[in-house]
């Protein structure tokens, strides 16, 4: 019972990451470079900038569904199985959504990149 | 790339990995959650390791945003992956977790899969724009961000 509590909360956070993830991503490149900004602006107007952000909210929205579903999992599982195969599912997610929603040049660079954390990740779990 | 940058790389790698290290300490002082207790969630928050890891997951978060308003979401993940060695190596000394040798190869497999994308540029998009990776060489100059990496 305790597996399949751990497995459905990985499930939830692995969905809610990507999503966050990419929300969040294309949130940030709206704003646009925040160390350049501050200097131009001053850091309360980048906060500012960054907190009206329709997809900044959405996406901090998702990471809290991520967030709890971790709190969850975690006090069912070690997190040392729970955090890498979370990350490992998430990070091919996050690449195929980042070539899809953010249409960013997932290269074979990239992709080698991707699937060699993600397997490191996942023997990590293992 | 500059030294500010890798800077903001760092601060997200180890925020990350000791703020989920000291929130599995908290939980596993707290007890498990139960779907019908779930005021549970509200006393977890309450245990000093679970807050620190908080605030930890906080910096974690400030640090991650700021990545992403000048890379890639596919840069600044597997560049920010070495968290999990990290992990791996809290839960191994410190949380006294055991760490086979399957996870070993795990720890060399990210680390290699950070070699891949660390000489490569962090951003194929314009910046405030998303349609499209064409060349942008010359906006992104406009627009004050760093040229690509070599």
């Amino acid at each position: 019972m305790s597996t399949l509590y751990t497995w459905s909360a990985i499930c939830a956070i692995v969905f809610a990451s990507v999503v966050g993830d990419v929300l969040m991503s294309r949130a940030m490149k709206q704003v646009g470079d925040v160390g350049v900004l501050r200097k131009r602006l001053g850091i309360v107007a980048v906060v500012g900038r960054t907190l009206g952000n329709p997809n900044f909210l959405l996406g901090v929205a998702a990471m809290s569904v991520a967030f709890f579903s971790l709190l969850f999992a975690l006090s069912w599982g070690d997190v040392s199985l729970v955090a890498p195969a979370a990350a490992s599912l998430t990070f091919i997610g996050n690449a195929i959504a980042a070539k899809i929603f953010l249409h960013e040049k997932v290269d074979r660079r990239r992709w080698i990149a991707a699937v060699l954390v993600a397997a490191g990740v996942a023997l990590l779990a293992g | 790339m500059n030294f500010r940058k890798y800077l903001i790389l760092a601060g997200v790698t180890l925020f990350a990995s000791t703020g989920d290290a000291m929130l599995s300490h908290g939980m596993k002082q707290t007890g498990s959650i139960s779907i019908h207790h779930l005021q549970g969630v509200i006393f977890a928050v309450l245990n000093p390791w679970v807050a620190v890891g908080i605030l930890l997951l906080l910096a974690f978060f400030a640090t991650y945003t700021t990545a992403l308003s000048w890379a890639d979401l596919t840069y600044v993940l597997p560049a920010t992956s070495l968290g999990y060695v990290i992990l791996a190596l809290v839960a191994r000394f410190i949380l006294h977790e055991h760490v086979s040798p399957m996870r070993w190869l795990g720890i060399a497999l990210i680390t290699g899969g950070v070699g891949f994308i660390a000489g490569g540029p962090e951003i194929t998009t314009h910046p405030n724009e998303h349609n499209e990776h064409k060349d942008n060489g010359a906006a992104r100059c406009a627009a004050g961000v760093g040229g690509v990496q070599s």
